[in-house]
């Protein structure tokens, strides 16, 4: 009951903060890409709003709401940062700052960062003064991950890395690239990967976006020809960055996941339902059906991203679990997607149309059972590490 | 709310309960139940009365442990893994809600019986072959200073052997009313039904038959203020229930890749089966989350649960039967054979399905909720 006051008198505070210092123009509930700031040295605000958003969420240290206070946080409880959400959606704000710096880089350098890198990278995330990108894959790894060929030589005070990666999502406008380099080319391959921290402007590192079906070009190329990187500049040990890949991974997963629950999507299917109400898609039987099985799917899985966090936080392991959470989330996000694409019709067809672009939402979330793993090395996660079925 | 973790308690009782299943309620038990030709194991029930489930819902004051509609819910699912054979839902979640929101000494007393394992409940609800309490078709006319009930229902789980009958009527222009009968009073005829999962269930004929105001449960014409609580209790711990038996049936099917070799090797080891296994442990965990949820729901907010509980009572059926085809098409031919036990497990998920709402009823339930 102590916990219940103190939670209550939490609400309120936060409730009264927000109607203080959430500008008006950022409480549209608008989530997508373009409308949510990123962050990084080369951002540049869409509005005013946008910027004071930005500042005072950070100075208040919510724009990385559970990270320790020293780092740029606000160290809220679990409890305490679903009141936040809670509160944040109630008022349809928009997230202050978005960015893989704040759902990859920063969990893992939490837990493996020495104590100068956390005070020296984790604050400038938070202010969302520096954008990250993350160079994992390459034209020869994808799946098999663990396969990178980029080559960090060791030259003694740094390391002279060459190689390409692919599918580095906005690279072009990053500040910096974390990226799993080849520190050792004669132990077996999860053993010879180290993590290393990459400025952008360093001599040596080109990029180049590719044009996706959607017309978009969240993702890039990135070349790395003779980059000198400093000895400091990884994340746990040297030929350990496998681990560190790993645990960030868990956290990409679950970040893809949420996307499919309409947590973080809004009401998306529903709400499109709902607008179609005399409109011949809502007389649809046929498509009324599938999209009411989509939203008991969504639920159920939104409760189960739920039940998960409520596992971590009681000290029981959910590890290779969350391969679960990012299998059925991005699978429910496509299906979604499906759907409002046939509740609008050819209202949905044109880029620019009447309802939007949904045609651009729709083709993005093709990607999503691909990245950071696919459905199908989801599958095989699970089948070996919590069914325990043998390899073949 | 609670969070959606077992608290130390529910995860006490449901090792308990597993043990104590293992060795009284395995398949096994309700294969030679069916062999005998018998549909109802007062035995076991005994046994199970005596360990205090039966009170699990009931207040300490009558007798039973008061423990919520979640600890229910752990029953039910490890019943459910099992197949035990019980009126757990009948008497101990359905009629036990129903009593214990009519209140007053009379409903107290009925419950210390039910806590005990006196007395045991059915619920005589549907009229036709889909769940569908509001078209209640069957008559309770007034006749002096009481009614005479008229018509006909089916498939009255635990029917054919209940004390006592919950009956829904309809009383003229007052609406639904909810009768609770002596199953053996003048003018009712029950009839077994013979049904695939070797259940209990009963046509129930009511001619004639007389009734007082005492045997009205709450107000003519009020039949839904207690038995709305009492159908989601209910279909929660259906839906648990079927959580359960679609994690026995899987239990019983990893096993099989593990052990089963063609080829040489597992056939566990081959991507096609490991995929499909993964796909069920994945729709097994999400349902497991609607569970859960349904029983922090009724014990927090029982007035606003409906959501809930036709969340659970969704995902239920559609898991359930998803774990029942897998576990027959990965058994391979054996689990079409009655010598194997896979074939229980998918008769009882086709029943579940239909009891207290199918699929489609649920699932339209939801998107009610939902504004769609």
């Amino acid at each position: 009951m102590q916990d219940d006051d103190r939670l209550n008198r939490f609400r309120s505070e936060i409730r009264a903060w927000l109607e203080e210092n959430c500008p008006a123009e950022m409480r549209d509930g608008r989530i997508t890409d373009d409308a949510i700031c990123w962050g990084g040295k080369n951002w540049e605000f869409s509005s005013d709003a946008q910027r004071s958003w930005l500042e005072r969420a950070a100075a208040r240290g919510l724009t990385v709401p559970r990270w320790p206070a020293e780092y740029g946080g606000a160290g809220l409880s679990r409890a305490e940062e679903k009141i936040f959400l809670e509160e944040m959606e109630r008022i349809n704000a928009r997230p202050p700052l978005k960015s893989f710096g704040i759902s990859m880089l920063g969990p893992a350098m939490l837990q493996f960062g020495t104590p100068e890198q956390k005070r020296h990278y984790l604050p400038q995330i938070a202010r969302g003064e520096i954008r990250w990108c993350q160079g994992y894959s390459e034209p020869g790894a994808g799946s098999d991950l663990a396969s990178v060929q980029t080559r960090g030589e060791d030259m003694g005070d740094h390391w002279l890395v060459n190689g390409q990666k692919i599918w580095t999502s906005y690279a072009d406008k990053a500040d910096w690239i974390f990226a799993l380099i080849r520190t050792d080319r004669e132990a077996p391959k999860h053993k010879g990967i180290s993590f290393l921290l990459i400025d952008m402007d360093d001599p040596g590192v080109t990029t180049r976006p590719i044009r996706l079906i959607s017309g978009a070009s969240p993702f890039c190329e990135t070349f790395f020809d003779n980059v000198k990187v400093p000895k400091d500049r990884i994340v746990g040990e040297a030929n350990r960055g496998w681990d560190v890949a790993k645990y960030l991974l868990t956290h990409e997963r679950e970040m893809i996941s949420s996307g499919g629950t309409g947590l973080s999507g809004g009401r998306a299917l529903g709400a499109v339902m709902a607008q179609m109400a005399g409109e011949p898609s809502a007389q649809d039987p046929v498509l009324r059906a599938a999209a009411i099985r989509c939203e008991v799917d969504a639920l159920a899985t939104g409760l189960t991203i739920e039940r998960y966090k409520d596992m971590a936080e009681a000290g029981k392991g959910v590890g290779n679990a969350s391969a679960m959470l990012k299998y059925m989330g991005t699978e429910l996000n496509k299906r979604r997607h499906e759907l409002i694409m046939s509740a609008c019709g050819s209202a949905a067809l044109e880029w620019d149309g009447p309802v939007g672009n949904r045609a651009a939402d729709w083709l993005r979330t093709k990607a999503n059972s691909i990245e950071g793993g696919t459905s199908e090395v989801m599958l095989t996660i699970l089948a070996r590490r919590v069914l325990g079925l043998p390899g073949a | 709310m609670d969070k959606l973790v077992k608290s130390e308690d529910e995860a006490m009782l449901a090792d308990n309960a597993r043990g104590f299943l293992d060795e009284a309620a395995p398949v096994r038990a309700l294969r030679d139940l069916r062999d005998a030709g018998r549909t109802h194991d007062p035995a076991l029930w005994r046994r199970i009365c005596d360990m205090g489930w039966a009170g699990v819902l009931i207040p300490e004051d009558a007798g039973g442990a008061d423990m919520g509609h979640a600890a229910a819910g752990v029953l039910a699912h490890e019943m459910g893994r099992t197949l035990a054979c019980t009126p757990f839902l009948s008497s101990a979640v359905i009629a036990a809600t129903i009593l214990r929101r009519i209140g007053g000494e009379r409903a107290k007393s009925a419950m210390a019986a039910i806590a005990a394992g006196e007395l045991t409940h059915a619920l005589a609800i549907d009229e036709a072959h889909k769940f569908a309490p509001e078209a209640t078709a069957m008559t309770a006319e007034r006749h002096g200073n009481g009614f005479r009930l008229s018509g006909k229902k089916c498939f009255v789980v635990d029917g054919g052997f209940a004390d006592r009958l919950l009956v829904l009527a309809r009383t003229g222009e007052e609406g639904l009313t909810l009768f609770d009968l002596p199953a053996d009073r003048a003018g009712i005829t029950r009839t077994a039904q013979g049904m695939i999962d070797s259940r209990d269930a009963a046509r129930i004929a009511f001619e004639n038959v007389e009734a007082t105001g005492d045997d009205v449960l709450g107000q003519v014409g009020g039949a839904m203020t207690a038995l709305k609580p009492g159908l989601e209790a209910g279909q929660a711990a259906l839906a648990a229930e079927m959580s359960g038996l679609a994690a026995g049936a899987f239990d019983m099917t990893v096993g099989y890749l593990k052990d089963r070799k063609q080829f040489g090797q597992p056939i566990g080891s081959f991507q096609a089966l490991q995929h499909r296994a993964a796909h069920l442990w994945c729709e097994i965990e999400v349902t497991a989350s609607a569970i859960l949820n349904a029983g922090r729901v009724l014990d927090t907010d029982p007035n606003e649960a409906t959501l809930a509980v036709s969340l659970a009572k969704a995902r239920a059926t559609s898991t359930a039967q998803l774990a029942v085809m897998e576990g027959v098409q990965m058994h391979g031919g054996i689990g079409m054979t009655d010598e194997y036990d896979m074939g229980f497990y998918m008769k009882r998920a086709r029943v579940g399905s239909e009891w207290l709402g199918d699929y489609g009823y649920h699932a339209e339930q939801v998107a009610a909720l939902r504004g769609m």
